[in-house]
């Protein structure tokens, strides 16, 4: 696991997993490294091109959101950067520790909330630090309980409590609110900005809702043709609203750019 | 002699069908003060009272079934004295549970140990699994003679014989517990950069247990059928052997003590392990609720 150190440490996913410490002095902020550098990024199932020379770059602390068709490769990239595809090619380079909260919450059943949290987490006190984690969430009265009884949001907090423990430089979230009903979803919207707000991670937001990527990002991207085909910057303020005026356009954008007409039946 | 043992696995066999995470049935161990656990008690007792009724009235004849009162006067009658034939009952159920705990006590580490070893590396798996899935298919009380030939007639030879057939439902089980332990848990273990001991002992283990479990049920009514099977032959003691003298005396009855003797040990097995399986997977869904 990656040292939680200023100094830089890049896991190098392309070649094999090599990993190379570098123990510099400044941070990664003060030079302006971003957190994430992809080059050239290609993957291939069969002889379908899912990424064909991507190119990506993630400030330090940068809200991104991957919008893109089903099938346009957004899990691809996601899982890329997790280190949990070894048959890319290119190269693909994280500053520090990564997190991920996936789709479905993924909470091992057989442990306690508490203990889900502590899995593999390599600190001093991991109780402790997992009680925090769960406090900040808003879920400390629910540290004793079996996965299978809680709620989907409730799951899903549980899940971002487990990623944010590890403090991670990059979080990776992938379309983490898909499957809550829409009050919940609000609910935990808010609760994603407030933090990343306080942890100040980069994270990477892959979804299909074009809305949420407008409530949460500062920039979008639009995957097409296995590559960022469009990128925009979201300067709203936040806490947003989907009906806010300034979102408007942008949203007609991002639909065209993911072929949808909003001008004709839609 | 098939009567005894076929009844037995399909009690077990029953029970173990829905799975240990859908079994929220509950059975006569688990509810017995229940109000479900009564109804439960209606058809068995409507059985025996039929049966006593039909013996009783003629329409059977008790020579050839004996009424659930004269079993149960044999079973007193057998406990109480040490006749030159039969020995005692509890002697002969202490010997055949000692056969049964040791031999399916050695089958039972020698099939989890394969497992692992076949479960848990692909080297593992090429080397054990071909030789467990050849074997398996080999007709098991087809080695009796063979068995004999090596082994001799004492002990060692029935032990064996349990320990075998308690072996292949417990591997199997293992095996494929491993192996199909949910492929996302894993992709978790790796994100969250799990040691290799962490993730089989966080995450494959617990994962394979509810089908472990599933297994060792299976192996254990394996080990009482075998047990029977074994007992009838060249034995001197035990509650096979018990069977094998009262069948050339025509003594039904003693039987049919006997048999039922078998019936409950193996019912308590069950019970014993689904006590376990409660205890161990108390995090699923269908102990949840209850």
């Amino acid at each position: 696991m990656a040292p939680r150190v200023p100094g830089a440490v890049t896991a190098d996913y392309g070649d094999g997993h090599a990993a190379r410490h570098d123990d510099r002095a400044y941070s990664a902020e003060a030079t302006g490294t971003p957190t994430v550098r992809i080059r050239d990024l290609r993957r291939s199932f069969g002889e379908r091109r899912v990424l064909d020379g991507l190119d990506l770059d993630i400030a330090s602390g940068e809200f991104v959101a991957l919008i893109g068709r089903s099938g346009s490769g957004k899990s691809t990239l996601l899982r890329a950067l997790a280190g949990l595809d070894r048959d890319t090619a290119g190269e693909v380079s994280v500053e520090g520790t990564v997190a991920v909260a996936f789709q479905e919450p993924r909470l091992v059943p057989w442990k306690r909330v508490l203990a889900n949290i502590c899995l593999g987490l390599r600190v001093a006190d991991p109780a402790a630090a997992a009680r925090t984690a769960l406090a900040e969430v808003g879920l400390t009265e629910r540290a004793d309980a079996w996965p299978l009884t809680l709620s989907g949001g409730e799951a899903q907090r549980a899940s971002l409590a487990r990623a944010l423990v590890r403090e991670p430089r990059l979080l990776l979230l992938d379309e983490p609110f898909s499957a809550l009903d829409a009050l919940t979803t609000i609910t935990m919207h808010r609760l994603v900005v407030r933090l990343w707000a306080h942890h100040q991670p980069s994270v990477l937001l892959v979804t299909h809702d074009v809305d949420e990527a407008l409530t949460l990002a500062d920039r979008v991207l639009v995957l097409a043709n296995g590559r960022i085909g469009y990128s925009c910057r979201i300067d709203v303020p936040r806490p947003r609203d989907r009906n806010q005026s300034q979102l408007a356009g942008l949203r007609t954008r991002l639909l065209a750019e993911l072929g949808v007409d909003t001008e004709g039946t839609r | 002699m098939s009567s005894g043992p076929a009844l037995l696995v399909q009690t077990q066999q029953g029970t173990t069908g829905g799975g240990p995470g859908q079994d929220s049935r509950g059975g006569p161990a688990r509810h017995v003060v229940t109000r479900r656990g009564l109804l439960r008690l209606i058809s068995p007792v409507a059985v025996v009272l039929l049966w006593q009724g039909v013996t009783a009235l003629g329409i059977v004849s008790q020579q050839k079934l004996p009424p659930p009162s004269e079993v149960w006067s044999t079973a007193v009658s057998l406990i109480t004295t040490d006749s030159a034939a039969y020995g005692t009952l509890q002697g002969a159920m202490l010997i055949s549970l000692e056969r049964v705990a040791i031999g399916f006590g050695l089958g039972a580490a020698v099939a989890l140990s394969l497992a692992l070893i076949a479960g848990l590396s692909r080297i593992g798996e090429n080397a054990v699994d071909p030789l467990m899935q050849m074997l398996r298919t080999v007709p098991l009380f087809g080695l009796i003679p063979v068995f004999i030939v090596w082994f001799g007639i004492g002990n060692l030879p029935k032990i064996l014989m349990i320990a075998l057939a308690a072996a292949f439902p417990l591997y199997l089980n293992t095996f494929s517990g491993i192996r199909n332990v949910d492929a996302k848990l894993a992709e978790l273990g790796e994100v969250l950069h799990l040691r290799r001991r962490e993730l089989i002992r966080q995450i494959v283990l617990p994962g394979a247990l509810p089908q472990i479990l599933v297994g060792l049920r299976q192996s254990l009514s394996f080990a009482w059928v075998a047990l029977v099977v074994a007992e009838q032959i060249n034995a001197n003691a035990g509650l096979g052997y018990m069977i094998d003298q009262a069948a050339q005396f025509l003594r039904n009855d003693v039987i049919f003590v006997a048999l039922i003797v078998y019936l409950i040990l193996g019912l308590l097995t069950d019970a014993l392990v689904r006590l376990l399986e409660r205890k161990a997977l108390s995090w699923r869904r269908g102990f949840l609720e209850q």
